[in-house]
Order: structure tokens, then sequence, then C-alpha cells
């Protein structure tokens, strides 16, 4: 039995991408870990490695062709080893199903092979399809409008989903009939729009987020920075606040390692993280990434600095490879650049917490009983209350504080 | 490229107007997509309107129409013996039939903006295509949708004879009723205009390969058939091959079982074989099977992601409303819906009196998969509607899951048999229990009440 090669699972909720080149052709021989294709997710370009060394026997996909997880890419001979994961065998022929509720299965992406069929013969039915993709869509899905063409007069050959989003807990209620009202247009998401939704939605509903605010005088570390930014330039770095804050999230998590962590609640148990791999929310034109640095807390300041321009612009440009967007432990979001005093930063789950940082501005401040102009930077710290509590909370975030503050302490590691 | 050739470009270019192309052609037009038809004929309905389903249930209503005047003696009418024109028989059948039916196709082609050009179309790569003859141009499509069809296939080992050998287009045209007609092939060609023109007068004799007529098909479905054609047609012979076909004085010589005999024409019906060659899929990524046929997923795509392929060329059944059904299918996968072929039951029809119909899994297929299946069968004497229509020798037949007591699949035989699967066919597709079938209120007197009384005899 030949052996399919599907688009494994990518990570961070992605569940599709498209295929920029293939490198194989039917009939060549790889080895394992030799590239096969290379695929564009929402995020990252990927280059994907073949699992197993063998001959190619069909390729079955071709550059510009959008695929989904789980999607049949590359079959290879038999190769004799059984290591093939086919569907579980159900007892001849074809899964007993209506055609309308195999059309269903389709659009929402179900495998009618692992539905248990509760129906009449064991029939599977709309509704055991439903609860396999984890239950009911909105009222009225099905019926959906047709695609219509691109506004170039090109079809849409592989056009945006319009699936439900994936649920989580509460169902929302049916929406009402907006068109009553007045004209509407219905829009698809983008694969990022949706990404993003659906693990807003997922955090916002299982977290008890807690926000705790505290500003900074960042006055001294400013004028460091300013100090230094030739110096910095001659080594190739613009220095910004933001590798400042890295470093000192890092070294505050050191402190307060259960801000580093998941919780894993079915076993009961915090996961404590013994490394501190920070995200930084950039916006993109697409929408909101979150690329990785890693041990932020090992690094030199420079490093950090360094890896951060370049991750951004990555990132910016859509050429994050997947390792620049996951095994993320904590999140820091820029919520100033556009302006405005400050933000209810939502948790990047399954991580405990997220620090919102807003624009930093010059205000009034009684030292020794006298105004002075400081440079303030607002924080908002949000985390699962789960596992923290306020106390908790107001501690981590004086400790960024406090690191901020006295930013001699901070580079000497103090 | 020559100065002067016009250059198209589409969202969809289908090559070939049979019921696959036109049916995949209206879907894209109705999803907004830009959508032309390449036809030989410059025309939809392909072999399907023009020399395959249509004209011959056109003629097999006439022989209908000739078998019941005949039985009506049974009951005191007599019609007395029938005079045929064959050339008004043969205005009716292209022009107020298959010219009807054409006409209608090209006004929805019309409506719905589909253009038909007419000419040979040869892929140039896997982005565009010329069209070669009356309209000669170049056409650059985003998909191209392959329904070239499938054409008669010619007697292995011999070489193409005189006019009066005809293959199944042929013989549709009725250029007359000759006195001594051989059949080639016990299939389902074979026997429809078998069937055809023994009730036009002809002294029909014919020739199987192997040892039953409708090779494939369920023995207890067949066995009516067979009967009625053992009565209709001077000789059958199985077993047979014919060794040699020769034009002679006054006739062909037909060579089979160590002897010669004449016949006045001789009807090639030996099955069809896919269109494939000439269109320069070579230029394409697109992959043929050892016989020819286009390779596609469950979509309808070739290997060729620009290249999609739907009908006869496809592989078999060769039905037409498999090709219609592809033919939707693929136009919406096209339009990125996430539609698939997936039917479980393809109805097939023999329309032979009387008709033989069935859908899904047979008996023969359930045994040699080693798969445990009950079986119930109703013969059509117990019917009371079988008794008024004076046609008690059919037969309906259910093949049921033991376990769950699923249909699985469902022959009948018996005039009307093709009207009457499309409940087998909806009891297959639905994955409907036997107890519904038996629990439905079927009319009384119809044949389909024998649906519901064999699906009884499975109720314990």
């Amino acid at each position: 039995m030949p052996r399919a090669f599907v688009l494994p699972d990518l990570g961070e909720g992605l569940t599709e991408a498209e295929i920029r080149q293939v490198f194989v052709r039917e009939g060549d021989v790889v080895r394992e870990d030799a590239p096969l294709l290379e695929v564009e997710t929402d995020k990252a370009t990927v280059e994907i490695p073949s699992p197993i060394g063998g001959r190619v026997e069909r390729v079955h996909v071709a550059p510009g062709q959008t695929v989904k997880v789980g999607e049949v890419l590359v079959t290879f001979e038999d190769i004799g080893a059984s290591t093939d994961r086919s569907a579980p065998a159900r007892r001849g022929g074809p899964v007993p199903a209506t055609p309308s509720t195999r059309r269903l299965a389709r659009e929402m992406g179900v495998d009618l092979r692992a539905v248990n069929g509760t129906g009449p013969g064991g029939r599977v039915t709309d509704e055991d399809v439903r609860a396999s993709a984890g239950g009911p869509p909105p009222a009225g899905q099905r019926g959906r409008p047709v695609a219509a063409p691109g506004p170039s007069g090109q079809p849409p050959a592989e056009p945006l989903e319009r699936r439900p989003l994936a649920r989580v807990g509460a169902e929302a209620p049916a929406l009402p009939a907006f068109e009553h009202y007045g004209p509407i247009e219905r829009r698809p998401l983008s694969h990022l729009r949706r990404t993003i939704a659906e693990r807003m939605t997922l955090s916002a509903t299982l977290v008890p987020h807690v926000t705790h605010f505290d500003r900074a005088d960042i006055t001294d570390l400013d004028a460091l920075i300013r100090r230094n930014l030739e110096a910095g330039q001659a080594r190739g770095v613009t220095l910004t606040l933001t590798s400042f804050l890295l470093k000192a999230v890092a070294h505050a998590l050191g402190e307060h390692p259960h801000f580093n962590a998941s919780l894993d609640p079915a076993a009961g148990e915090l996961i404590v993280k013994r490394y501190v791999h920070l995200g930084v929310a950039v916006a993109t034109e697409r929408g909101l990434i979150v690329p990785v640095i890693r041990d932020v807390d090992r690094k030199p300041l420079l490093e950090v600095q360094r890896e951060l321009g370049a991750l951004a612009a990555r990132t910016r440009e859509g050429k994050a490879t997947l390792d620049d967007l996951r095994g993320g432990t904590f999140t820091v979001t820029n919520i100033g650049a556009l302006g405005g005093t400050g933000a209810i930063p939502i948790i990047n789950y399954p991580e405990v917490a997220i620090l919102g940082v807003a624009r930093g501005r010059e205000e009034p401040v009684v030292r020794d009983g006298s105004i002075v102009p400081r440079l303030l930077l607002p924080l908002s710290l949000t985390f699962d209350h789960r596992v923290a509590d306020g106390a908790d909370g107001a501690r981590f975030a004086s400790a960024i504080v406090r690191r901020l503050e006295r930013p001699d302490e901070l580079l000497l590691g103090l | 490229m020559v100065m002067g050739d016009r250059v198209r470009e589409v969202d969809v270019a289908v090559v070939g107007g049979g019921p696959g192309g036109y049916a995949a052609a209206f879907r894209c037009a109705d999803l907004g997509l830009e959508t032309l038809v390449v036809d030989a004929g410059k025309r939809l309905g392909g072999a399907c309107l023009f020399e395959g389903c249509i004209p011959s249930k056109a003629l097999l209503h006439v022989a209908a129409v000739l078998g019941e005047a005949e039985r009506a003696r049974e009951f005191g009418v007599d019609f007395g013996p029938p005079r045929i024109a064959l050339d008004p028989l043969r205005k009716w059948k292209s022009e107020r039939v298959v010219g009807k039916l054409a006409r209608g196709l090209a006004s929805v082609a019309r409506a719905k903006g589909v253009e038909v050009v007419g000419g040979r179309a040869v892929f140039e790569d896997s982005r565009s295509l010329r069209v070669e003859g009356d309209e000669p141009q170049k056409i650059r499509f985003t998909h191209a949708v392959l329904a070239t069809g499938s054409q008669p296939a010619p007697l292995p080992g011999s070489a193409p004879g005189g006019d009066r050998i005809l293959d199944s287009t042929a013989a549709l045209e009725v250029p007359d009723v000759p006195e001594r007609l051989l059949v080639i092939g016990g299939g389902y060609i074979g026997l429809e205009l078998g069937q055809v023109y023994a009730a036009l007068g002809s002294k029909v004799s014919l020739v199987e390969m192997t040892d039953g007529l409708l090779p494939g098909v369920d023995r207890d479905l067949v066995q009516p058939l067979a009967r009625r054609c053992e009565k209709a047609f001077l000789a059958i012979h199985l077993q047979t091959r014919v060794d040699d076909l020769r034009d002679v004085a006054g006739g062909v010589g037909a060579t089979f079982a160590g002897k010669t005999a004449i016949f006045d024409r001789v009807l090639v019906a030996v099955g069809r074989r896919p269109q494939s060659e000439g269109l320069g899929l070579e230029a394409t990524r697109v992959g043929l099977t050892a016989r020819g046929f286009v390779e596609v997923d469950e979509r309808g795509r070739t290997a060729d992601p620009h290249v999609w392929a739907v009908g006869d060329v496809t592989g078999e059944p060769m039905l037409a409303h498999r090709a219609l059904r592809q033919g939707k299918v693929v136009a919406e996968a096209i339009a990125g819906r996430p539609a698939a072929f997936d039917s479980v039951a393809v109805p097939a029809v023999v329309f032979t009196d009387p008709e033989i119909a069935w859908c899904g899994v047979t008996e023969g297929e359930a045994n040699a998969a080693g798969r445990a299946v009950r079986v119930a069968k109703l013969a059509w004497a117990a019917s009371g509607r079988a008794a008024t229509l004076g046609r008690a020798d059919g037969l309906t037949k259910l093949v049921v899951d033991p376990e769950t007591g699923r249909v699985l699949g469902v022959g009948i035989t018996g005039p009307g048999a093709g009207e009457l699967i499309a409940e087998g066919a909806l009891a297959v597709e639905t994955a409907m229990l036997a107890e519904d079938l038996a629990l439905t209120i079927h009319a009384h007197p119809t044949l389909s009440e024998t649906l519901m009384e064999a699906a009884e005899t499975l109720l314990r």
C-alpha cells in the first residue's frame, strides 16, 4: 500500500497553507529529511522535509494551490515499512450518510470515517457531524452564498472559507436579521483574522483575566538609550525601548517563574518553563503576529536588540518561519504606537500573562516636594487569575518597573 | 502564434459538449465563472443526445409501441400488420426528439452566457489550448474541463469494413431495415439495438463472447430479458467469437463457430473506448490509465492542477447521469466549494424490453467480496399492476446489510424498471433501512409496490 504524506499540523492554529514550490517530481527517489516542498502560511514560509526515504509515486499538489492540514501532498511508493496510518477500517463500503450530510462533513472538514453514526442502522447524521466538529454552527449556516469571482474577473480558485469559527464554551445566540434595517454585505474572514478570532475567543472565554496597571519612570532609561544610540548603530543595531523591556521582563520572570508557565487544568498542575522565550506582538498589514525571541534571559541586550530588529522585519515581510512563531512563554505587546493612554491586552493562550505597554509621555511628577517633568511609561499586565492573584501581579509588575527605572541594574543583570 | 489568431481568455474552458461538459459549463456559469465550451460539432448534447441515449430511446419507444400493438391481439384488439415508413421515423427521431432537445440546450447556453466554439481542442500547455477547424483560435484558461467522452470500440483484430458494417452511431440512423442482421456483442447496446431492429422486422442473430447476455449484470435480473430475446431473435450464440467479417456478394460474410453466414448488415457493439488521444494531453500533466482513461481524484481534478475531467473519458461506468453529476462537482470544486463525487449509487439502466435497472451493491459483487448480505427477491407474478399490464415476468431484488438492515443495492427487471430504480437509488444513497421502504405507503396498484413488498419479506 503506498504511503500518503499529508500536510502536517503546522501549529499556531494554522489550518492551511499555500504551496510555494515543489522540489520533487514523480518517480524521484528522496532521502529522509530531504526538502519535499515549500509552503507559505499566513505567518511564515516553511520547507517541509520528507518524512521517509523512498520513491515519490505521486505529487498531488502544485505551486499556488492551497492545501489544508491533513490533505495528501505526496504519495510514496510502498517501502515495506508498515508505518501507514490510514483511517480506521469500517466494515465494507462507504460510510452510511445522506448526500447532504456528506456535503456538510466536507464543508466542516470532518472525516466521516472517523464519525460514529447514531442514526438508524449506524447512519451518520448532521448532528453527528456537527458534534464531531465541535458543536453546532449558527442557524442559517446552510445554503451559503455563492463565491463570486474576484474583482479582476479571475475565478476564485481557492477562495476564503466561510465555515464557522471553531467554537469554545458558550454558544453565541443567532444574529438578528440586519438586512431588515438596511443593506448589508457578508465578507469572509482572512485566514489570519480567523486564526486571531479563534484564539482570542479561546483565551477570553477560557481564562479568567485580571489586569494590573502600573507606570514606570523611564526618564533615565530614555536618556541612556539616547546616549548610546550612535554607539549601537556603530555595531549595526538601533537601540529601542523594547529590547530593554524584554530584558526587564525576562529578569522579572526569573523572580516570578509562575508567570512563565502554563496551567494544565486536566492534570491539576502548573507547567513552569525553565526557559524564557518572549513573544513580541507585531502589527502587520495582514493582522497581528507574535514572533518569539528565545532565551532572552541569557542573551546580552545588544543580541536581543539585534534579533528583535531582524525578527520584526521578517514578520512584516511575511517571511517569518514557523520556528520564529512558536514556543513563546510570555508576550509583550506595544499598544501605544498609535496613541491612547493604555489598553487591556488579552492573554496569548496558553501563556499565563501578557504585558501591554502604552506610549511613554512626559508628565509632571512630584519629587522631593517639587514638580518635575518625568517620562512615564504606562504598563498593563494581564494575567490568568487561576494561576496568580492580584498581589502576585502587583509584585511581578513592580519587578518589571524597578528594572526599567534602574537601567544600570538591568544592564548588570542585578 | 500567427498574426491574426484570436486569443480568448476565460476562467473555464470545457472541452466537449456532452452531458458532463454542459453540466460543468452551466454550473460554472451559475457560479460566476466565464465559461466557454469547445465542441467538434459546435453543439451541446454530445454522444448522449446525438448518437446514444436519446435517439436509441426514441427508437426503443417505437419498438415498444410495435410490441404492445402485437400483444393487443391477446386481448382482442388487432391493428393488423404494421407498415413502417423509415423517412418519417427518422425525421421524427432527429427533428422532433433530438433537434428539439438540442435547441433547448443551445438556448440554455445562451441564457447562461456560455459560448460554444466549434472545432477540435488541442492543449498547448496547462493553461492554454488551440482550437483547430472552423473557428481557429487560441484560448487561455485558468481551468480546463476535459469532457471528450467515448466512442464505439471497433471489433478487435478486424479491419474497418464497408458500410454494411455499422457501429451504434450508424445503426441509430436506421439506414434501412436489413432482413438479416448480425449483432456482435451482447451488452446493453447490442441488446437495445437488436430489439429495435427485431421489432422493425429484421431477423436478428446475436453473438456474445461470454457465457451470457449482459455480462456482469445480476443473472436473476437478466433471465427474463434473455427469455424474451430468445423469442424475438433468430439466434443467440453465446461463448462465440466472430473470426472474420468480409464483404461478399449480397452482404457481409461472418465467420463464427466454424461456419460462415451471410448478413445484410452487421452491428458491432463491443463496448466503448475513451477519447483521450489527439488532445495534446502530453503537453499537460494529465495522467492516463493503461486503457486511455484520464485519472482524476474525487473532485475530478487530474494530475494537472489546472485540468479537470468528467464523464466517459474518466472511466466506468460510462453513463450520462454519472457525467452530469461529475460536471456539477467539478464546477463547484473549481469555484472553491468543498465538492466531491462521492455518490454511492450510480443507477444503471438497460432500456430493453423488459428493462433492467440496478444500483449499489449487487449480490454477485457482495459474494465476490466475501461480504455477508441478505437478499430479498419479489417476482412480479404477485403484482396486481404487472398482471394488468400482462407482464408478470418482472423481478424486484433487494440486497441488504444483515446487521443493520441497510439497503445496499437494488435490482429491478420489468417494464418501467428504469423509472422504478429511482426509489432504489434514493434508498441506497441515503443509507435507508429496508424497514423504511417497508413502512412507506406505496400507491396501489403500482409496480413500485414490489419494492415495499420485497422489503417486507426481510422484516422479522
